[in-house]
């Protein structure tokens, strides 16, 4: 015999999760032109934003394993974050107005995530810049790699570096992505990057 | 030492299951509260829990105390019925609306655990056994009661 349970009932039951306090990391996915996006947060803020290309179980075991076994799909805590990217997808929003947590990155690819963190719309900058902000010019391949590993791309927005040479460089979600986000925000016309 | 996953992959895994045994155990109408609760505790055990082996055993276990706990604060006693309505049965089971559930919650604890995990969510006897917390002669012993019960009771 196969007992169904009513959506409402797992409904109440993440309400009163989050009420108690006991909601570590919510999730929902949310659609976006490049495909979905897997959204996960803590108390603290936004922590993890999974590319199209990006395997979402394998996202949700990594979290349960470094931030918290308490992970829970629960869309309406991140309906500030979904409002927000919508807004940016539409070209209406030009700056992320959400807490973030750092937790998933340590030590200098941290300080690079933040230096990119203050790059504006529209713009970009090298991988050299941003070791350089970070505090160690020379470290232009870990620079590299601490954008090559962003928890939080798009809203930490690691598409705006480039090579020194105007080169693309690299994408987690793909170079077609850091090419789009690029036109997106004016940047490079559809010709470029090629 | 198996990782813990993503609570929501136990909470889609198992929760038809709990609530089978818990509708089986308190009834439709006091299995809402009791699932609530059930899974309120996991979650907040959750995270210091050594053994991901046994997932299923380790949820059946804390819903069985929370059914026990739900008769215990409605001091209700095992109620002898009357009358027992005829219902048909498909699939050689009843649903479990019907009269026969309505029996199975009227008996002893144990023995109505026994057979809501047997039959209500389909369980072999050890894990009936590691749902309740006792050797799985114990648990044969309780389903076997409680089905000589029922068979008296529903004639």
């Amino acid at each position: 015999m196969k007992t169904t349970i009513d959506p409402g009932t797992a409904d109440r039951f993440k309400a009163r999760a989050a009420e108690e306090g006991l909601l570590d990391v919510a999730y929902t996915s949310a659609d976006s032109p490049f495909g979905p996006l897997l959204l996960a947060k803590t108390r603290r803020g936004l922590v993890r934003v999974g590319l199209p290309n990006q395997d979402s179980d394998e996202l949700l075991v990594d979290l349960a394993d470094r931030v918290s076994p308490r992970v829970l799909e629960a869309p309406k805590e991140l309906d500030e974050v979904r409002r927000e990217l919508d807004l940016y997808f539409e070209g209406k929003l030009d700056r992320f107005d959400l807490p973030l947590d750092w937790r998933l990155s340590g030590g200098f690819r941290q300080r690079v995530l933040r230096a990119i963190n203050r790059i504006p719309y529209g713009q970009t900058r090298s991988y050299t810049e941003m070791a350089r902000k970070a505090g160690n010019e020379r470290a232009v391949r870990a620079a590299g790699s601490a954008c090559g590993s962003n928890p939080i791309p798009l809203v930490v927005p690691c598409h705006r570096v480039l090579r020194t040479s105007g080169a693309l460089g690299g994408y987690g979600g793909g170079l077609p992505m850091k090419q789009g986000l690029l036109e997106l925000e004016g940047v490079l016309d559809e010709k470029h990057g090629a | 030492m198996t990782p813990l996953p993503p609570f929501q992959t136990v909470l889609d895994e198992h929760s038809a299951a709990v609530m089978g045994i818990l509708r089986g155990a308190v009834g439709r109408d006091g299995a809402e509260d009791c699932f609530q609760e059930t899974f309120l505790a996991a979650l907040r055990a959750y995270p210091k829990l050594e053994d991901a082996s046994n997932l299923r055993g380790w949820l059946l276990t804390i819903a069985h105390r929370k059914a026990i706990d739900h008769h215990r604060a409605r001091g209700r006693q095992p109620i002898p019925v009357a009358e027992v309505p005829e219902v048909a049965v498909e699939n050689g089971m009843p649903d479990l609306d019907q009269g026969v559930w309505a029996a199975v919650g009227a008996l002893p604890p144990k023995q109505r655990a026994a057979v809501a995990l047997r039959y209500g969510s389909d369980l072999p006897h050890a894990e009936i056994a590691a749902a309740l917390g006792c050797s799985p002669e114990a648990a044969r012993r309780s389903l076997h009661e409680g089905l000589k019960r029922l068979r008296k009771e529903l004639g």
